[in-house]
């Protein structure tokens, strides 16, 4: 699903350019449920701004579902955005001035969808993050967990191939936390392939797969003992 | 343009501006102000204008008056100081050279008398006319006829007063219609009353009489004490003047560069300043609203700047769900042209009141300053048009400020 294969990336910082990603080399399989594990400067925000296709990168391949990304305009990028990808946010980044199902059904929007099948849809899948009855309540009505979910919702309403969710926890307390793991947990059983940047280790723990990266390169890459036990 | 009928597109553009009421409507006013302006100033123009037409208006606006006077300059063994006649065959001659331009040429011979009715009287002038100058000086009779053509055939002793004649010749209440005036010792029947015009006036109050009439009466003969002539439209009039004039100099050999010789009066040269007046203000009017309306449009292209700016992260968030750059732009653009449009709508709204608040406090009556100030829909179409293209081009800055915002970046603002 994800192929990355020696990845660079640097970014200009004055005269001289700060050198973040060395060299990546990293398979994502569909299906998988991958954290990327790392302390703040580890590169891994800067790894998933690339995945997220936000960002591009300055040397290597990314292969998205088979398809070799260079060259992306804007256009471009925003359309394969549209289609594959689903984002979540560490600040959830739902729009204020509309309602939980407003933002959820946003990015049917940009896909064309109709309103009336757009609203449904998002409803559906408001529903399904259990939050139906709030679905008319606005982003400042809802407690932390509950935007998280909401903007879950809305990574899930284009039925993308991946989820990739930037630090999902840092915002809430841990029952709240666990709430949202166990959300993504589902999604990922279901056969959504999730991506989630951390750097708590008890939000790496829940997933099935972890990367550590430091100083922009991965020092290790290993399976979890919840994959075991499964 | 499919996204126009789109109910989405629409919905977005609500929803950012409800969450930014205030700083909307402020943001209106400016424009509005702009259009207002723009209406009241050019309705006010169109109220001043249509008050000098009615100043002039009962008068024929091409016209001119010619009369005689001493020479000034000595020819053809005539001495300087030579009083000059005109004469029916001046007339003729006239109105045969100058078939294709004088539309109407009403000749005239005056005098002052005294007007009695029993016991009254007063002086006023007589004068002899044809019922032409009906046409060139539009009288508004409240009783009876004006002269006719029948009242120069038959020399009937007839005469048209005004107004003011008969308040000072008649008893209140009096019927003058078939009462008989006594002008130099002979009866004149009174066949109409007519009230002395508001508008520009050489004649006050003057008792017509038919033109062979007074030719009868006072032993004229072919004698012409004046002459008004109206030119045919889309002719010079101060071209028809200068040749008419060399026309009568030479029937009278008097010098052509002889400026004393015929008095003249030209209606036309005076409108014509007037007009050129009009037209500047209209100018000023123009400027003054176009670039109020300019500064307005201006002060939306600013906020939506600032909006862009605050919506940052907004946009960022949208980009990274799949906005396209053309989505995002083409947003912005048409919330500037519907800031704008709405503006512009309230704005013609408020100055379509002004101007009827105008009309009513200094429109009314016959002196009033402004004379049905309004204005016409093919200028608002104008400045509406200019509104959108105006709105189209301020918004392209914001919108495309817009979409140079890197969804990385906004993101990252927190």
């Amino acid at each position: 699903m994800i192929r990355i294969e020696n990845l660079h990336k640097s970014y200009p910082i004055g005269k001289d350019s700060l050198h973040v990603l060395k060299g990546l080399d990293l398979h994502i399989k569909e299906g998988e449920f991958v954290s990327i594990m790392g302390s703040s400067g580890s590169g891994k925000s800067t790894l998933l701004n690339i995945v997220g296709l936000l960002d591009s990168h300055d040397e290597g391949k990314y292969y998205l579902n088979g398809e070799l990304i260079e060259n992306l305009n804007e256009k471009k990028a925003a359309l394969l955005r549209n289609k594959f990808l689903g984002f979540v946010f560490q600040s959830f980044n739902l729009i204020s001035y509309k309602t939980a199902l407003e933002n959820v059904a946003l990015p049917l929007t940009y896909k064309g969808v109709a309103r009336k099948e757009r609203l449904k849809i998002a409803q559906e899948y408001l529903e399904k993050v259990e939050l139906g009855p709030w679905a008319n309540h606005l982003p400042n009505e809802l407690s932390g967990g509950q935007k998280q979910r909401v903007a879950i919702a809305r990574a899930l309403v284009t039925n993308p191939k991946v989820v990739l969710a930037d630090e999902p926890t840092g915002a809430l307390d841990s029952t709240t936390t666990d709430n949202v793991m166990d959300l993504l947990r589902d999604i990922n059983n279901e056969g959504m392939t999730v991506f989630v940047i951390t750097h708590e280790e008890e939000v790496a723990e829940q997933t099935k797969r972890v990367v550590r990266l430091k100083d922009g390169v991965i020092i290790s890459d290993e399976l979890t003992n919840t994959t075991k036990a499964i | 343009m499919k996204f126009l009928l789109d109910s989405d597109t629409w919905q977005e553009i609500y929803g950012s501006i409800r969450k930014n009421k205030t700083r909307t409507i402020i943001t209106i006013i400016g424009v509005l102000w702009g259009v207002f302006l723009l209406v009241v100033l050019l309705g006010a123009a169109r109220g001043m204008e249509n008050g000098f037409n009615k100043l002039f208006g009962d008068f024929a606006t091409n016209s001119v008056f010619v009369w005689t006077q001493r020479t000034s300059k000595p020819f053809k063994g005539y001495q300087k100081g030579r009083r000059i006649v005109l004469n029916t065959n001046d007339i003729k001659v006239l109105k045969s050279t100058y078939k294709n331009e004088i539309k109407l040429l009403a000749p005239r011979n005056q005098i002052s008398n005294l007007v009695t009715h029993n016991f009254k009287s007063g002086t006023f002038n007589v004068s002899g006319d044809y019922p032409v100058l009906d046409q060139i000086q539009k009288k508004k009779l409240i009783y009876g006829r004006f002269l006719n053509k029948n009242d120069i055939t038959t020399f009937a002793k007839v005469a048209v007063i005004s107004e003011d004649m008969y308040k000072q010749l008649f008893d209140k209440n009096v019927n003058p219609l078939g009462a008989y005036i006594k002008i130099n010792a002979i009866n004149y029947k009174v066949i109409g009353v007519y009230e002395p015009p508001t508008t520009v006036d050489f004649d006050n109050d003057t008792a017509y009489i038919p033109f062979s009439t007074f030719k009868k009466v006072y032993n004229t003969a072919n004698r012409i004490d004046w002459m008004m002539i109206t030119a045919n439209k889309g002719v010079d009039i101060e071209l028809m003047e200068t040749n008419i004039l060399q026309t009568l100099k030479s029937l009278h050999d008097v010098h052509p560069e002889d400026k004393r010789a015929f008095g003249k009066a030209n209606l036309g040269k005076h409108i014509g300043k007037v007009t050129g007046f009009l037209i500047g203000m209209q100018f000023l009017t123009w400027f003054v609203g176009v670039a109020t309306l300019i500064a307005g449009v201006f002060a939306i292209g600013n906020i939506l700047i600032i909006t862009v700016k605050e919506r940052t992260k907004e946009i960022g968030i949208r980009r990274a769900l799949g906005a396209t750059p053309k989505s995002i732009r083409q947003q912005i653009i048409l919330e500037s042209v519907f800031l704008t449009t709405v503006a512009g709508m309230l704005g013609v709204i408020f100055g379509a009141i002004a101007l009827f608040l105008i009309d009513y406090f200094f429109g009314q009556g016959q002196d009033a300053a402004l004379t049905n100030p309004t204005v016409s829909i093919p200028i608002i179409s104008i400045a509406f048009i200019l509104l959108v293209v105006l709105g189209t081009l301020i918004g392209l800055i914001p919108a495309h400020m817009a979409t140079l915002i890197k969804p990385i970046e906004a993101l990252r603002e927190e």
